[in-house]
């Protein structure tokens, strides 16, 4: 253990992504190109977040995980083991207990506080990426403010199922100036990433990106006048909790179809149940 | 209305030794609202030449071609062009249109760019090939398909749907049957009586005697003669 | 009047090649000119440097904008030119599939010059879009087909619904009947004529097509080895030729 530099990236490299870090944080919303690293595990499994992650934590902080909310999923267990071996800090489960918090496609149902850092996976930065192909052209429509294309693609979600069929990753505009992928989140999530009091760092490892919002940004959802943003989730509650607020993973739970809605939040779902809220099939 | 001074033309044919024809020398006459002169001599006299010259289609060597206070051997093509919208109409022998295009879209068209409205401009156009005999079930075809002496009569329907002041007419009786030649020589005495200039190449001998107030006889402008 | 477009001595290099040499010409409201010359005689290249994709190596292309009048294209800033470009230019490309985004419905196609400068409300820009279609004799009904199921002619014909919707004053045309067959031609130069007379609209068209230009274009620009040798009223040019290679292309051509 001691072979590796404290959380694993050595302190050049933690400079450099610090950088860029500081970068997005002074242009909210705005892709900050990295040199990303190799890191110990494939493209896809959170190298960008684990490097966001690797250059903010200080032998002080206390870590959390979590993969679709969940703690004890094999991506988040790695992460929050190769934290564990690499930096020695203290690790939870506990979203309010935690300072830095690492993300795969979720933001926790608690709401975050000033001096939290929520650092999220993010597979494809690039919001325009399915409609322009091109890196210089994209490029050069976010330099410019040319965002009709974003449009286009919920106009064809509407056109092709007559609502805005996106359900996750679902563009939103940052301080009334760039698009930015909110990385796969559900919408659900996506009314939490404004006006929040805790820091969000987005990290694209392959694609060697880094964008992030500070405190307190203004984040909108991009819809049209007659087809508004709406944020779903399933209709139901929790089958644990009962929770009728949180966003629900549904489980099948045998051969004939059978099949529970739970919180997709597992600490959420937990410290609810352990203050003694009970859904339908709780045990 | 129209009026030509000392006006030249010569061809030089780069691709065939660079030989220069000459064509027509000198030519100068004028022609007043309401009047008709007809261009006479035989074939190959250089009539047709000086048609196209005075509509723009061909260019002049040298001298000036008035069209009202237009002189169309200088003019840029944008005011020539707004010249044969709005002043000059032009009957030549041979229909030349996009294919597919209806008659009565064909006939209506020099009304559009006038500004009529496209309801008018069809009326009007309806009016003209129902003069000319023109079936009514073949308004909505393309004229391409028909035959020579109905496309000829689509041609004189298209150029007499809009009033010009100025008209040139190229052959305009020609393979028409009596009664149809009858409509059309009904037609430029109706333009006369408006104040239309007109000239005209008639090889029909009586039409000329008809509605023409002088014959001017194109050999005279032949370089040969003249010197 | 103010010119529209007044473009003045262009000249683009490519090394000690000459792509195009000192052209220029003034485009009023509503005229639409014509730039025939075969392949090689610089016509592409001088519509590139006219619309931005090129930048001359000296010269001016001032437009008359709604906003500030008569500006050099040339010299202005990126963001302007690439507005001018989605509002008041359009450009109609040879091959359907570089001006239409194959992946997206026909109404996405016409509607994202709508969304481009700002309409956010669905049903009007679907609206539009379908009266666009018609406008361009597509059935409103495949509004939500992609281009990958329309055939050529219809497929040149949406990209001009997606170029047109925004009632642009300018259209660079760049071969728009190159590749159809000629009876779908036909019928999209007569599309084009109506619109051109119905919106007012000026327009450049670059072709090899003498047929194209005689029955589109007021005016005619013949081009070789990148400079202008002969400019004037189309029937006249073509009718009447004065310049050597003028002569000599009009007369390799099939009956126009």
């Amino acid at each position: 253990m001691s072979a590796y530099n404290f959380a694993y990236l050595d302190e050049q490299t933690k400079r450099m992504i610090r950088r860029a870090i500081l970068k997005g944080l002074a242009i909210p919303g705005y892709q900050v190109p990295f040199a990303s690293r190799e890191m110990p595990m494939p493209y896809g499994w959170g190298t960008g977040g684990v490097q966001v992650s690797a250059a903010v934590l200080t032998p002080e902080d206390t870590f959390k995980v979590i993969d679709q909310g969940s703690d004890d999923t094999t991506n988040a267990v790695s992460i929050r083991t190769f934290f564990e071996r690499t930096a020695g800090v203290e690790t939870t489960t506990t979203t309010s207990d935690a300072s830095v918090i690492q993300t795969r496609h979720r933001i926790p149902e608690e709401p975050l506080q000033e001096g939290q850092i929520l650092v999220y996976q993010v597979p494809i930065p690039e919001p325009l990426r399915f409609l322009e192909p091109r890196e210089s052209e994209t490029r050069k429509m976010h330099s410019l403010e040319e965002y009709g294309l974003m449009h286009v693609k919920l106009y064809e979600d509407i056109s092709c199922h007559g609502h805005i069929a996106t359900a996750y990753a679902y563009p939103v505009k940052v301080e009334g100036r760039y698009v930015m992928d909110p990385s796969p989140i559900p919408k659900f999530d996506n009314p939490k990433l404004g006006d929040m009091a805790a820091i969000q760092l987005f990290g694209a490892g392959r694609e060697q990106r880094i964008y992030a919002l500070p405190p307190y940004t203004e984040v909108v959802s991009l819809d049209f006048e007659d087809h508004p943003f709406e944020a779903s989730k399933a209709e139901h509650a929790c089958s644990l909790c009962g929770a009728e607020d949180s966003y629900l993973d549904e489980v099948i739970i045998d051969d004939a179809g059978g099949r529970m809605f739970v919180c997709s939040d597992s600490d959420y779902c937990e410290s609810r149940q352990a203050a003694g809220h009970k859904g339908k099939d709780a045990a | 209305m129209i009026e030509l001074n000392n006006v030249s033309k010569t061809f030089t044919l780069h691709n065939q030794g660079a030989a220069v024809i000459e064509v027509l020398n000198d030519v100068s006459f004028s022609v007043a609202p309401g009047e008709c002169v007809a261009l006479t001599g035989a074939s190959g006299a250089g009539k047709s030449t000086l048609m196209r010259m005075i509509y723009g289609n061909y260019l002049a060597r040298s001298g000036e071609i008035r069209i009202g206070d237009v002189d169309i051997v200088q003019a840029e093509p944008r005011t020539v062009i707004a010249l044969r919208r709005e002043v000059l109409g032009y009957v030549s022998q041979f229909l030349r249109v996009v294919p597919r295009v209806p008659t009565v879209d064909v006939v209506a068209e020099p009304l559009r760019a006038v500004g009529v409205s496209a309801a008018d401009a069809k009326a009007r156009a309806e009016e003209v090939l129902q003069q000319l005999n023109i079936p009514e079930h073949l308004w909505t075809l393309s004229p391409t398909t028909f035959s020579g002496g109905e496309q000829q009569r689509v041609n004189i329907a298209r150029g007499f749907a809009h009033s010009y002041p100025a008209m040139l007419l190229d052959e305009p009786t020609a393979s028409l049957d009596a009664a149809n030649r009858e409509v059309v020589l009904q037609l430029i005495e109706e333009a006369k009586a408006r104040g239309t200039a007109i000239i005209g190449i008639f090889h029909d001998e009586a039409a000329r005697a008809r509605v023409c107030d002088r014959e001017i006889d194109a050999r005279q402008f032949s370089p040969e003669v003249a010197a | 009047m103010t010119p529209l477009l007044s473009v003045r001595g262009i000249t683009k290099r490519y090394g000690a090649h000459i792509g195009c040499a000192d052209v220029s010409f003034d485009l009023y409201p509503g005229e639409v000119m014509g730039i025939v010359g075969e392949s090689g005689s610089g016509k592409s290249t001088l519509l590139n440097c006219m619309v931005g994709h090129l930048t001359p190596d000296a010269g001016e292309v001032v437009f008359d904008t709604r906003a500030n009048g008569p500006q050099d294209t040339v010299t202005m800033s990126e963001p302007e030119r690439r507005m001018l470009s989605r509002t008041d230019w359009a450009f109609v490309h040879q091959h359907a599939r570089d001006g239409l985004r194959m992946g997206v419905s026909a109404g996405g196609n016409v509607g994202e010059r709508l969304m481009a400068v700002g309409e956010r409300h669905y049903g009007d820009i679907r609206d539009k879009a379908s009266d666009w279609l018609q406008r361009v004799e597509i059935d409103a009904a495949r509004v939500d087909d992609r281009p990958t199921t329309f055939s050529g002619g219809m497929q040149q014909r949406l990209q001009i619904a997606r170029n047109l919707v925004t009632g642009p004053r300018l259209v660079f045309m760049d071969e728009p009947t190159g590749g159809l067959d000629v009876s779908v031609q036909a019928r999209l130069l007569d599309l084009l004529r109506g619109l051109v007379r119905d919106m007012g609209l000026s327009a450049i068209i670059v072709t090899h097509d003498l047929a194209v230009v005689r029955l589109l274009a007021d005016r005619l620009m013949v081009m070789k080895l990148g400079r202008v040798v002969e400019a004037g009223l189309t029937d006249q040019v073509l009718d009447d030729p004065q310049h050597a290679y003028s002569q000599l292309l009009v007369s390799s051509v099939l009956q126009v």
